[in-house]
């Protein structure tokens, strides 16, 4: 069954390992993966720990459903405090790790302790030990992943891994698996490379007995004709998340040169269609790789085409690395993007963080606050290929002070450049906007600043609201499983009911971080895919437990208060730019110069963005200061945590 | 439904590695999402992004059947597959053993060999995949589609527009 999957802690510092099951109540409260590893963290880790101290808790989980007879349940989720933000850190990954590690026995880890040596975790069908990684210290990625396998002399393991930045506490490392699978985001392979833990390796053979398999093998059947029939979901699998570069660029929606500029000029050359043809040759007509029992299949597979590393395998490049090796520094030349993204791959860093944050510094450089003298002579102008490329690798081993400082994190870096270099900084508590611009799109804007991690994209974002779909299909969707009597829009420039939508994305995402499936498989892209009302049935097949989609959207509600309590414990604040729900300055001041007509002009309005903020709290349960109002806990009946009960 | 002399056809080319035939294998079969207990195998190359799925080709001449002590494994002419009579198995594994496609598996928690039986002529791996990496065929057409392919492959050599193959 999946619901005896285990959680296991493990201490570093002593090499103790206890295992404990994971009581009945407790799934019924917080479901599992991203749910109750918040619920973990907001008992395992005291108020002010140092991110990378020994006692921040890493932990590592698989969601109820993974590995089950549902559909890619391939999301693995890793959290912790981030050593980015100072804040909340979560990251999410696809693959094959999680499922390997839910046939080993577990659902998570909770990791304290730091090993004197560099070591790694290997877990087999229920035992946990604590392996020597003095010889992979210092490999790549992928090299230490395939090290594991000949170590263990099983081709089956499957891990998850830091490579060089995590190991030199970057504090945007991430942690991977696979060629190019990442938990991208607040600095977790930092955390691992805090502890001396360069891996966690998992192999499996233990049966996860589904509760009523005829049933869930026909659902699922059903559950995947409605996801691939969706045309989003389609192209998807030919493009990957590339698919939305051109339109989001042409109607001026990529954050270019920083945030001067809205569009990304001359950039065909890194539309997906291009880097097919210029990688046919060598990766013939089929290019597509799918995560653990997905048929959306997103992942690209490349081979650089050209230059010195001609010839090298990666994956990708996803939507997220065209902005951060195209738009945001002005080189929008597949060459550029393919070498970047291969190489944020193998050092294993966030290529988001990297890119915004190189980005930020071209324009500190061509604005005299930085200066050649702190780049070692790097010419770090904006649409210079090779400085970017350099940057990447400098930032990854800390060569140089700008890089070494970019390393710290955008806010410690600000304040070490000095001047006005702060204003500069896309950021929403410490961690980097994604290379969409929000200035004409007020609920993705909102998104952003309220996000739980941090500036983010993933976490409660209705991109359905740039579809301008008809009102009466709006309440079809944002009305359920909870009513909701407001008006809302099928404007995207509007500020009407979007926070209600941003309120219910936010339950949705969680959602699905808590049922451990990717979320291509829910209303994200698409407007027509599964939500709460479908989820039941999949639990049900699959585990036993009955909910209602209602008791589900409670579940994520109260998790994602959960992880409102972490960051109000660690100092998040309505309105501080530093560690709040607010966006820098140039929302509010610069307009759109490029785009469509209906974007160029365009700013967040501040007066109606306040309003805004005002109404999502409203919807939260929060007061006026976005702290949570004592019958909002005990509605959620979190009132009493930390609990300390697992 | 007419399903003799229908046989798997896999095209590795098209497989993107996702492992749903394996999980839906080892639901179908015995109720437990476990690769262990599946009877299609995905081996994968991650390191040059290669994935081949790998299951019993029903020989006609089958190695299994051919080593099999107990007389165990026999052809079954109705669903055209080789499929093992438990009441005689003695678990001796030498069919595992002798397998050149490694088709023949035990599963060490019920102690027993198993292998794909079509699913008696509606192979869910089949049913699943989206991509049609595995397809369900007259064991005549499997030439014919693959003579098809590979002439369309000749054909854009001459630099003439691409033909649409199944």
């Amino acid at each position: 069954m999946a619901l005896d999957r285990k959680i296991a802690y493990i201490n570093l510092t002593t090499g103790d390992v206890e295992v404990k099951p994971i009581p009945l109540d407790v799934r019924k409260k917080y479901i599992g993966g991203r749910g109750l590893d918040a619920y973990l963290l907001l008992n395992h880790s005291k108020k002010g720990c140092d991110p990378l101290g020994p006692a921040n808790p890493l932990i590592v989980s698989g969601g109820i459903l993974t590995a089950t007879c549902a559909s890619a349940t391939a999301r693995t989720h890793i959290m912790a405090k981030s050593p980015l933000t100072g804040l909340l850190g979560s990251a999410n990954m696809g693959g094959f790790f999680a499922p390997e590690m839910a046939w080993a026995g577990f659902h998570h880890l909770v990791i304290k302790g730091k090993a004197k040596t560099p070591v790694y975790l290997f877990i087999k069908n229920g035992t946990i030990e604590i392996r020597d990684a003095q010889d992979i210290w210092g490999k790549t990625t992928t090299d230490t992943q395939w090290a594991i396998q000949e170590e263990l002399n099983d081709q089956e393991v499957k891990s998850l891994v830091i490579g060089p930045a995590g190991e030199n506490l970057v504090v945007f490392a991430n942690v991977m698996t696979g060629i190019k699978n990442a938990g991208g985001r607040t600095g977790m392979g930092a955390v691992m490379g805090s502890k001396n833990l360069k891996a966690i390796a998992c192999r499996g053979t233990m049966d996860i007995k589904i509760a009523h398999p005829v049933e869930a093998l026909e659902y699922n059947k059903r559950f995947i004709d409605q996801i691939t029939s969706a045309k989003v979901n389609k192209t998807q699998g030919t493009l990957g998340t590339p698919m939305i570069w051109g339109a989001t660029n042409s109607w001026g929606g990529v954050r270019t040169r920083n945030f001067q500029y809205n569009q990304c000029e001359y950039a065909d050359d890194i539309e997906p269609e291009n880097i097919d043809e210029i990688c046919e040759e060598t990766m013939g007509p089929y290019h597509m790789a799918g995560c653990f029992g997905c048929q959306v299949h997103c992942r690209a597979q490349y081979r650089i085409p050209s230059g010195p590393l001609k010839g090298t395998y990666d994956e990708g490049p996803e939507y997220t690395s065209q902005g951060a090796f195209g738009g945001e520094p002005d080189t929008p030349r597949a060459e550029t993007v393919l070498v970047g993204n291969h190489l944020v791959d193998q050092y294993g860093m966030d290529n988001l963080e990297v890119g915004s944050l190189i980005s930020w510094a071209m324009e500190l450089y061509e604005k005299g606050i930085i200066t050649s003298k702190d780049t070692d002579g790097l010419d770090l102008r904006f649409g210079n290929d090779e400085a970017l490329l350099e940057m990447v690798e400098r930032i990854c081993y800390r060569k140089g002070k700008v890089a070494d400082t970019l390393a710290m994190g955008g806010i410690p870096a600000s304040k070490i450049f000095g001047k006005n270099s702060f204003d500069y900084l896309i950021q929403v508590k410490g961690m980097s906007n994604l290379h969409s611009d929000e200035r004409a799109t007020p609920a993705l804007a909102l998104n952003v600043a309220t996000s739980s991690r941090g500036s983010d994209h993933l976490r409660s974002r209705p991109a359905i609201d740039l579809y301008h779909l008809p009102e009466k299909v709006l309440h079809k969707i944002y009305g359920n499983p909870v009513a909701y009597k407001g008006k809302l829009s099928s404007e995207h420039t509007e500020y009407i009911g979007k926070a209600w939508q941003v309120f219910w994305q936010e339950n949705c995402y969680m959602g699905v971080d808590c049922l451990g499936i990717c979320k291509y498989h829910t209303t994200f892209l698409g407007a027509t895919l599964p939500n709460f009302e479908d989820w039941p049935k999949v639990l049900y097949y699959n585990t036993g437990l009955e909910f209602t989609p209602k008791e589900l959207w409670d579940i994520s509600e109260r998790c994602n208060m959960l992880e409102r309590l972490f960051n109000i414990r660690e100092g998040l604040t309505r309105d501080d730019l530093e560690k709040g729900d607010m966006l820098n300055h140039r929302y509010f001041d610069e307009p759109c110069l490029r785009g469509a007509p209906d974007v160029v002009g365009m700013m967040i309005n501040k007066k109606k963005f306040v309003k805004m903020i005002d109404e999502f709290y409203e919807h939260k349960g929060l007061d006026k200061n976005g702290n949570p109002k004592p019958e909002t806990l005990k509605r959620l009946e979190i009132q009493n945590e930390p609990s300390h009960m697992l | 439904m007419e399903t003799k002399d229908k046989v798997l056809m896999i095209n590795p080319e098209k497989c993107t590695g996702c492992r749903l035939c394996e999980l839906v294998c080892a639901v179908k079969h015995d109720g437990f999402s476990n690769p262990a207990r599946s009877r299609i195998r995905v081996m994968k190359w991650e390191m040059d992004g290669v994935y081949i799925p790998m299951a019993c080709q029903q020989c006609q001449d089958a190695p299994c059947m051919g080593v099999c002590p107990a007389n165990a494994i026999s052809r079954n002419d109705e669903l055209n597959i080789i499929e093992v009579d438990y009441d005689k198995c003695i678990g001796c594994r030498s069919c595992v053993a002798v397998c050149p496609f490694g088709a023949m598996g035990f599963n060490s928690i019920d102690r027993k060999v198993f292998k794909c039986d079509l699913c008696d002529g509606d192979p869910q791996c089949v049913r699943f995949c989206e991509v049609q990496a595995i397809e369900y065929v007259d064991a005549d057409d499997v030439a014919v589609l693959k003579k098809q392919t590979a002439a369309a492959k000749l054909h854009a050599t001459s630099g003439k527009v691409a033909l649409k193959t199944a």
